[in-house]
């Protein structure tokens, strides 16, 4: 297998990095290229799982030979590798990139130039995990908004962070979309009308109410600080799935996506 | 054996912060060294500190609008005082925009630096923040120890790349691993290396240039007859390279490094009237 990514330069490598970023709760990362782009998965305690999709066109150039090729690399090492000349690039210039990936047992290399100065980048691959299968397939969604994500924002800034798991409820009668916490400083209710302007979409066929820990949905803040709307779903069994749209300078769309596992300790009667 | 001194021009008292922010950032404690015309800040090497040492010697007529300074004695008129450059450092730190700032040594419980600070204020009385900095008192004899590093006789000098660049490729390099290679050739190639179990990069600098060594002071070195292509190179602790790029708030007007292969680094940063000198020894 082979893939070349890039050169990809400037305000569009900054706007891939900050997607790695917005993954980057978990040193670990399985990276997933097919000829659409590049698939950066994250998991923690086998509840989570973050992806980050970077789509081919962000790179002026892509190509992956095989049908699909995947590894897992150290988020942590390739972020340091690719911000080698520093975060903010010294007026007039830009960075270059190059990426290539010879196939299994073959390190990532990257190829970085700036301003004539040249580094080369080798970075080991290690066999990739299983990854979990949330299986979310359109069929078994129950409950669906899609929200600004300003909305949310707001919400996550107003709700008790200190307590220890965020419930959503989703209903086709009111109260149609809460979101409450139960912190040390008492409970909080958010509440959304199905007819709010910030709500774009709300297709909620059944009520359901939901836990998940908040140290679990806290990374995907990250992804929510960059995005411009975001997807709420959930299926039959309170499996939950955060889509963030993310725009560039450019106008170009990428995705971010969590999927968290709802908390098992809570019985009919809390609720 | 006195010593008093004043800044008044205020862009001099930012240059000399900043030096002492510098030097704070190489040294825990170092050896202040006045004489008649200079000021030298020295490190020497101790294997207990990592072993690098420094050398920043200064004209004190760039600075200071009034020096006076008296020995042990007529013959030796020199002063040689151990301090803690952080505490110097804190001390101009209220002084960012001081009227002016007085040093002088004194001796009231125990030896001690006094900075005076004079800050402005609305009313005509002016409010002066005085920091004691206690200093030790280095003995005639253990003078010796303290003397100006000789060059060493390098394998390589080569001058730097732009600092900054250096500084951030160091920086996320010290995230990866704790040692560094430097390499660097006659034809003005630099690189600077790092390998783990996890990865491993180089960065290349290129068209640095070498500087003219043997014609400025005739001095004869392994450089001479070696090949230009080849490399000498030497590993060290990465923080200690860490911390000399992290203390250059200035890019300086020149920068180089003589390498002696696996043995010493020595780089030289000149800025305007300043100059410093730091060794970092090899790790083997």
């Amino acid at each position: 297998g082979h893939a070349v990514l890039g050169p990809a330069s400037g305000q569009r490598e900054r706007y891939a990095l900050s997607l790695l970023r917005a993954v980057h709760f978990q040193d670990y990362a399985t990276c997933f290229a097919t000829a659409s782009g590049l698939r950066v998965t994250v998991e923690d305690a086998k509840c989570i799982q973050a992806n980050a999709f970077i789509q081919a066109e962000i790179f002026q150039e892509f190509s992956v030979q095989e049908e699909s090729v995947m590894f897992r690399v150290s988020l942590s090492v390739l972020l340091d590798c690719l911000t080698i000349f520093g975060t903010s690039s010294l007026p007039g210039t830009s960075t270059a990139l190059r990426m290539c990936y010879r196939g299994y047992g073959h390190p990532l290399m990257l190829f970085l130039e700036e301003g004539g100065v040249v580094t080369v980048c080798k970075i080991h691959t290690q066999e990739p995990d299983e990854l979990l299968d949330f299986d979310f397939c359109s069929t078994k969604v129950v409950n669906k908004i899609i929200l600004q994500s300003e909305g949310l924002r707001e919400a996550f800034a107003e709700l008790d962070m200190t307590s220890e798991v965020l419930q959503i409820t989703m209903s086709p009668d009111k109260p149609y979309f809460r979101l409450s916490t139960f912190g040390n400083a008492g409970s909080a209710h958010v509440d959304y009308p199905r007819d709010s302007d910030l709500m774009e979409a709300f297709h909620c066929n059944q009520t359901q109410t939901n836990r998940y820990k908040i140290s679990l949905l806290k990374p995907s803040t990250k992804a929510l600080a960059l995005s411009c709307k975001v997807s709420i779903r959930t299926d039959a069994q309170g499996f939950l799935s955060l889509q963030y749209m993310i725009r560039n300078e450019d106008g170009q769309i990428c995705f971010v996506e969590y999927y968290c596992c709802p908390d098992e300790n809570i019985t009919e009667a809390e609720l | 054996m006195r010593f008093r001194a004043k800044i008044v021009d205020l862009a001099c008292l930012n240059h000399f912060s900043r030096i002492i922010n510098t030097i704070a950032k190489l040294a825990k404690t170092c050896i202040l060294r006045l004489t008649v015309c200079k000021l030298y800040f020295i490190l020497s090497d101790k294997v207990a500190n990592g072993g690098a040492s420094m050398w920043c010697e200064l004209c004190q007529g760039n600075f200071f609008d009034e020096y006076q300074m008296e020995g042990v004695a007529a013959e030796h008129n020199e002063i040689y005082l151990e301090l803690v450059p952080e505490n110097l450092s804190r001390a101009l730190k209220t002084a960012q925009n001081a009227k002016a700032v007085k040093m002088k040594l004194t001796n009231k419980h125990c030896p001690c630096l006094r900075v005076a600070v004079e800050l402005p204020s609305l009313s005509s009385s002016s409010r002066i923040v005085t920091h004691d900095i206690p200093v030790g008192v280095i003995p005639r004899r253990m003078w010796n120890d303290f003397r100006e590093p000789s060059v060493p006789d390098f394998d390589v000098s080569i001058y730097l790349p732009v600092l900054k660049t250096m500084k951030s490729v160091v920086e996320r390099m010290k995230n990866l691993s704790n040692f560094i290679v430097i390499e660097a050739n006659l034809s003005g190639e630099m690189n600077l290396k790092i390998e783990t179990d996890l990865v491993s990069v180089t960065t290349h600098f290129k068209d640095l240039g070498n500087p003219p060594w043997a014609s400025e002071d005739g001095c004869q070195s392994s450089a001479q007859g070696r090949d230009l292509e080849s490399m000498a190179e030497v590993c060290i602790d990465i923080k200690k390279l860490q911390q000399l790029l992290a203390g250059q708030q200035v890019n300086p007007t020149k920068a180089l490094c003589n390498i002696v292969c696996k043995r010493v680094v020595h780089f030289i940063l000149l800025h305007e009237e300043v100059s410093l000198q730091y060794f970092i020894p090899a790790i083997a």
